[in-house]
């Protein structure tokens, strides 16, 4: 049973995902400070604000990789295995001898584990993933062969196997082409519409306005957060220019509730 | 001299050239995977460290049993596990960095090591202890290497997608829960026990020897993981015959034998193997057409 006969059968219906007073720190300077609020089931979030405003930290706190310092984040039912993250490019080893198939093979680790082996099936859905993102043929070419834009449309081929409820994305279009912007967009879209939660960190305010119906605007603090319109009106984007990159060394400690 | 008398007469002759030759055998085959997966995450010098670290427990077993082949492999063990454990534990503890840990504690195990051996008094065990001789390996120990070696292979076996995936992609392994730092932590456990395999036959300071050169050398052979295991391997068994056979004829001490051969072998891969070779990098042929 391949990925889409499954979403053909039931509808996936992700749980919502309730933030309450979320802080998440590095040392104890807070890089996502209170934020309070909710990514419905199957909404297409973007998470947009200035450089060292806390996006790619909340990305990885929703995903259990980085440890929240307050407040909750309540996902009922939403098991780590549901939630995909795709991360900035530059953290992993690409110069590491593996091919393009295997790094495909990743995303069932869900299913296959450490230990059982790829059948024909997994092996199938492999290559179908990989001619998804415009990389069929690619399958034995070794990783450090590939461009910097074949290599994210690699990693976009492995969040299909992942087939997860959740999809958290770190500036998933860039060093990638007009053309294969357009193409993983269009992954974005059937995800969105096959009724998968999307939560997207994106520079590109044009693009974001296009395609995503909601927004979060985050520098540190919570600037605004709903339809995207009315998100990045002028007045929030000027707020949040505001925020001042540099951490207060006088800080004192955050009283706030 | 026939090529007999070169190469099968000294192992038809010599019970003794024989041991050490199935027991190099069984490093060859289980050390160079471990360290090809030791290259590809920059830890090219861990075993090396690590080889040093368990002085100190081989010479507290022998002061407590004496030359005892079993109780110098429990305290080598243990005192390696507990460098290389302790590393990355204090690491995590204190935010530093694993390897400036790493090399502060060996330092302290070596130092320590030696002042032991050194107090028990006996300089010809310490030679043989740092050079190796192919008359340490009796029974004992051919066993211990054997077991150490089948030990390996059914560890890496199971490690083998975990350690991949955690060389890779570690935030990936961690976000989809597959417990790449377990694995790391059996994954160096077989290292210890490796290094350990082979200080009787090459001596502590050789004895990553057939460990790591073959596994650096077999870069220059596969772009793939598993070929460049099989690769590795190959050199090593290779060294490993080779090497036994220089030692009986220059009359050289083992252990540097061995790794002599094994560093001959990676001088004619980086030069002549087909990945990043230096010939093949200076006689390029005319590109493709597509």
């Amino acid at each position: 049973m391949t990925a889409p006969d499954r979403l053909r059968r039931n509808m996936i219906s992700p749980p919502a995902i309730t933030l309450t007073g979320l802080v998440a720190s590095h040392g104890r300077h807070p890089a996502v400070h209170h934020l309070s609020g909710c990514f419905e089931p199957g909404s297409m979030t973007a998470v947009v604000g200035p450089n060292g405003a806390g996006k790619t930290t909340l990305l990885r706190t929703l995903a259990g990789l980085h440890r929240l310092d307050e407040g909750r984040i309540q996902a009922p039912g939403l098991t780590p295995a549901r939630i995909a993250l795709l991360p900035q490019a530059a953290t992993m080893d690409r110069s590491f001898p593996i091919g393009c198939r295997d790094v495909v093979l990743q995303g069932l680790w869900a299913r296959l584990g450490a230990f059982r082996s790829a059948g024909r099936a997994e092996l199938t859905e492999a290559e179908t993933a990989l001619a998804a993102v415009g990389l069929g043929g690619f399958a034995t070419r070794p990783v450090g062969s590939l461009s910097a834009g074949q290599f994210q449309r690699l990693l976009f081929a492995r969040l299909l196997l992942q087939d997860a409820e959740v999809i958290l994305l770190d500036e998933p279009f860039n060093a990638v082409d007009a053309r294969t912007a357009s193409d993983l967009l269009g992954v974005l879209r059937r995800w969105h519409g096959e009724g998968r939660t999307l939560i997207a960190v994106l520079h590109d305010l044009d693009l974001v306005r296009r395609e995503f119906p909601e927004a979060l605007l985050l520098a540190r603090d919570p600037i605004a957060w709903g339809p995207t319109e009315a998100t990045l009106s002028a007045e929030n984007r000027m707020r949040a220019r505001m925020m001042a990159e540099a951490w207060d060394e006088q800080a004192v400690t955050c009283e706030a509730a | 001299m026939s090529l007999h008398d070169l190469l099968i007469a000294p192992f038809a002759e010599f019970g003794f050239l024989r041991r050490a030759l199935v027991g190099c055998l069984a490093l060859a085959v289980a050390a160079p995977p471990l360290g090809v997966f030791l290259t590809l995450r920059r830890m090219s010098l861990t075993a090396e460290v690590l080889s040093h670290a368990v002085l100190p427990g081989i010479a507290a077993a022998y002061w407590v049993a004496g030359l005892s082949a079993a109780a110098m492999w429990a305290g080598g063990m243990a005192a390696g596990l507990v460098v290389a454990l302790g590393a990355g534990a204090l690491a995590r503890a204190t935010g530093g960095r694993e390897d400036s840990t790493l090399t502060a504690l060996y330092l302290l195990a070596l130092a320590a090591g030696v002042a032991m051996i050194s107090v028990s008094g006996g300089t010809g065990d310490l030679s043989t202890l740092l050079f190796g001789s192919v008359l340490g390996v009796d029974d004992d120990a051919l066993l211990l290497m054997a077991g150490a070696a089948t030990l390996t292979l059914l560890g890496l076996a199971f490690a083998w997608r975990p350690l991949a995936l955690e060389c890779f992609d570690p935030s990936f392994a961690q976000a989809t829960g597959a417990r790449g730092g377990a694995w790391h932590l059996l994954f160096l456990a077989l290292v210890v026990l490796n290094v350990l395999a082979a200080f009787q036959a090459l001596g502590t300071l050789m004895a990553v020897g057939l460990m790591m050169l073959p596994a650096i050398a077999a870069r220059h052979w596969s772009r793939q993981l598993s070929g460049m295991v099989y690769a590795s391997v190959a050199i090593a068994v290779a060294a490993s015959l080779l090497g036994l056979l220089l030692s009986y004829h220059a009359d050289l001490p083992t252990g540097p034998a061995i790794v002599l051969t094994a560093g001959g072998l990676w001088a004619l891969s980086v030069l002549a193997g087909p990945v990043d070779g230096a010939l093949p990098r200076l006689f390029r042929r005319r590109h493709l057409a597509g």
